[in-house]
Parts: C-alpha cells; sequence; structure tokens
C-alpha cells in the first residue's frame, strides 16, 4: 500500500514545521483505512481549523475543512444525510474540546456514527501556543507564562462519561496502536473517539523546553503506560495508551431511520 | 558493492518532502538510515528488517519501504 495514493501530491510538501505529529497522525490514519479497504468515494474527512486541521486539504478523498470548532456539526449533518457514508472527522485539541467542546460532549452522548480523531498536540499550534483544555497543569503557554494553571480533561474519560461507544488512545509514537484503535473505531457503528497524542516541536515543544522532535517522541514512549484493563492507577503521572471502550450501543441515524419507517408504514 | 547484493529491501526517500527531523533515523531499530546534509539517507540497507517503523513515524509522507520478495 502507498500512502502517497491517498493524497493529493500536487499540495506536497505539506505547510507543518518539520518533526510535526501531524503528518504522523495522518498517514496512520490513511493505513486504517486502506486495510478496512474503504471505499473513497464511500468515506468523506471532515476537519475543523488549526494546524491538524489543514489535513483534509492534504488528504485525497472527499473533504470538508469547516470552520473552527465546528467539524463534528459538519460531519452531522453529512451523516444525517447520507448514513452510508464513511464520516471521519480530524481536529486538534483546542478545536475539539475548547471551542467544539459542546459539540463534542453531544456527539458522544447521541452515539452518532462518525469517527471523530483528535490530534492532541497539547497546545494550539496554528495561533501560536495558547493553552488549551488540554494542556497539562505547571506547562507554559502564551497565554500561561508562568505555568498553566488549569487542570487538563482527560479526552478519553470525558468521551467516555459522555457516551461515546468507542475509545481509545494512541500516539505518535504508537503508531501500529493508532492504526489498530481508528481502524477499530471506524468499523464500530457508533461515536468512536480517538486521542492521537502528538507533537507540537514548534509551540509546546519549544516554550517548554523540550528539544528536538525526536526527544519529544521519546518523551511519549518514556511516559507511556499501556493500559492492560486494570493499571489505571498507573497511569495517573503518566498516560494510558490503549483501548478503554468498546461497547456499541444504539446509533443515532439507525434510530432516526427507524422514525421514518415506522411513519411510512402508518400512513 | 557489497552492500548492493546483501540487500533484501528497498528504502525510498523522496528527498524533496524530507525536512530532516530525524525521527526515522533515531527509531530506526537496525540503525540503518543517517541524516546528511539535512535529509534522510540509508547507509546500510542490508541491515534493513522491513520492519516499517520508519514510513510509519514519518511526518512528511517521504519514507516508502519496499519487501523483497
Ligand atoms: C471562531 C474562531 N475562533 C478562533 C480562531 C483562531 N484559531 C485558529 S486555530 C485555533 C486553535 C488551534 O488549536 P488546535 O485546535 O489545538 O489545533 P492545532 O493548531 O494545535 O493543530 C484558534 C484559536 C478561529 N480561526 N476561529
Ligand atoms: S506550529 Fe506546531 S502543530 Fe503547527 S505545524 Fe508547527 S509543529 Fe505542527
Ligand atoms: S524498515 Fe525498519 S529496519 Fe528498515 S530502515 Fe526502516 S526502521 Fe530501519
Amino acid at each position: 500500500m502507498k500512502t502517497t495514493e491517498y493524497l493529493r501530491e500536487d499540495k506536497l510538501p505539506h505547510i507543518w514545521c518539520p518533526g510535526c505529529g501531524n503528518g504522523i497522525v495522518i498517514s496512520n490514519i490513511i493505513r486504517a483505512v486502506d486495510a478496512l479497504n474503504l471505499k473513497r468515494e464511500n468515506t468523506v474527512i471532515v476537519s475543523g481549523i488549526g494546524c491538524s486541521s489543514r489535513a483534509a486539504g492534504y488528504m485525497n478523498f472527499d473533504t470538508l475543512h469547516t470552520t473552527h470548532g465546528r467539524a463534528i456539526p459538519f460531519a452531522t449533518g453529512i451523516k444525517m444525510a447520507n448514513p452510508d457514508l464513511n464520516v471521519i472527522v480530524i481536529s486538534g485539541d483546542g478545536d475539539a474540546t475548547a471551542i467544539g467542546g459542546n459539540h463534542f460532549i453531544h456527539a458522544s452522548r447521541r452515539n452518532l456514527d462518525l469517527t471523530l480523531i483528535v490530534v492532541n498536540n497539547n497546545i494550539y499550534g496554528m495561533t501560536s501556543g495558547q493553552y488549551s483544555p488540554l494542556t497539562p497543569t505547571g506547562k507554559i503557554a502564551t497565554t500561561a507564562p508562568y505555568g498553566n494553571i488549569d487542570r487538563p480533561f482527560d479526552l478519553c474519560e470525558l468521551a467516555e462519561a459522555a457516551g461515546a461507544t468507542y475509545v481509545a488512545r494512541g500516539s505518535v509514537y504508537h503508531v501500529q496502536q493508532l492504526k489498530r484503535y481508528v481502524e477499530r473505531g471506524i468499523q464500530n457503528k457508533g461515536f468512536s473517539v480517538i486521542e492521537a497524542l502528538s507533537i507540537c516541536p514548534t509551540y509546546f515543544g519549544r516554550k517548554n523546553k523540550m528539544g528536538s522532535p525526536v526527544k519529544m517522541l521519546e518523551g511519549i514512549r518514556d511516559n507511556a503506560v499501556i493500559y492492560n484493563g486494570k493499571n489505571k492507577e498507573e497511569g495517573k503521572d503518566k498516560f494510558l495508551i490503549g483501548e478503554f471502550k468498546n461497547e456499541p450501543d444504539r446509533e443515532y441515524t439507525e434510530s432516526y431511520q427507524k422514525i421514518i419507517d415506522s411513519l411510512k408504514e402508518g400512513k | 558493492m557489497k552492500s548492493e547484493m546483501l540487500q533484501k529491501h528497498h528504502i525510498h526517500i523522496n528527498q524533496k518532502w524530507c525536512k530532516g527531523c530525524g525521527i526515522c533515523v533515531a527509531f530506526c531499530p537496525k540503525k540503518v538510515l543517517v541524516l546528511e546534509k539535512g535529509k534522510a539517507k540509508a547507509e546500510n540497507m542490508e541491515d534493513c528488517i522491513a520492519c516499517r517503523m520508519c514510513e510509519y513515524r514519518c511526518p512528511d509522507f517521504a519514507i516508502e519501504i519496499e519487501v523483497a520478495k
């Protein structure tokens, strides 16, 4: 399989900084799509605004690069209009959990069949490094020059609690897992959230003196705890990589179709 | 010449897209790759085990491994 077959080669090389995690996430989403043999004409990529959201521009599918925080609402419209489409949403941590936070919890609650990949680089990359709801406490950002006093969301726990039926976390170091989780997320008929822990060497990395992209990947490797179903505590000061939930439940477009069918019969 | 004869797999590195981040070099389990003039380069392909980790972690879609049949 050639990743480039799924890319708009005329738009490459991309604009992302050297060592930025966005490209790693995208190439593993593409590997998942390829492994599942998804038809390109049946697969739509939707993104919001941010460095990571520029992914839609590089991917050779039907794509929609929408407005900041609103990728999920646009994707909802697409899925409701044509439930046969595979709809994949790519969003940044700011896009998905700050301005788009309400859409995130309600899509989780509804269990609409979308696959959301949140590229979590812990910062607003595009606008030069403001903290996001996923920036860890104590980390430096343009808007937290003395260290972030906020407590971050655990995105996966948030998704689980809000009702998403597939929830997993991979990373740009743990690429095999990331690909597998995206695959399973697409297979789940319901709302799937895959957090892709990523790196922004330019803003998050530089502000927090984390060194090169290689050093940042080593940081992910060394602070990851592989989730085995019972070691959540171990992940407390580190982070868990793994599948946290895979519990299919009633899906939104199916429930909607049932109403339509029952009303037709009633005529 | 020696390395050509022993070479099992092929690596294609798109020099135009490579930005020299060094990720492939650092995490290749067989130390096959080096950075030269800011671009990735395969130095001893005879050691390559085609694990594809360089390809899967390349942020720039610049690496492709072709497995010998
Ligand atoms: C309505 C609106 N508000 C604010 C912005 C400015 N803006 C653009 S991208 C962005 C945040 C990007 O951060 P994130 O979603 O984490 O993506 P990243 O760039 O880190 O990949 C913001 C605040 C905007 N474009 N539109
Ligand atoms: S600013 Fe950060 S997120 Fe944006 S392209 Fe550069 S490294 Fe990537
Ligand atoms: S395929 Fe594996 S062994 Fe071969 S160059 Fe890439 S990382 Fe190294």
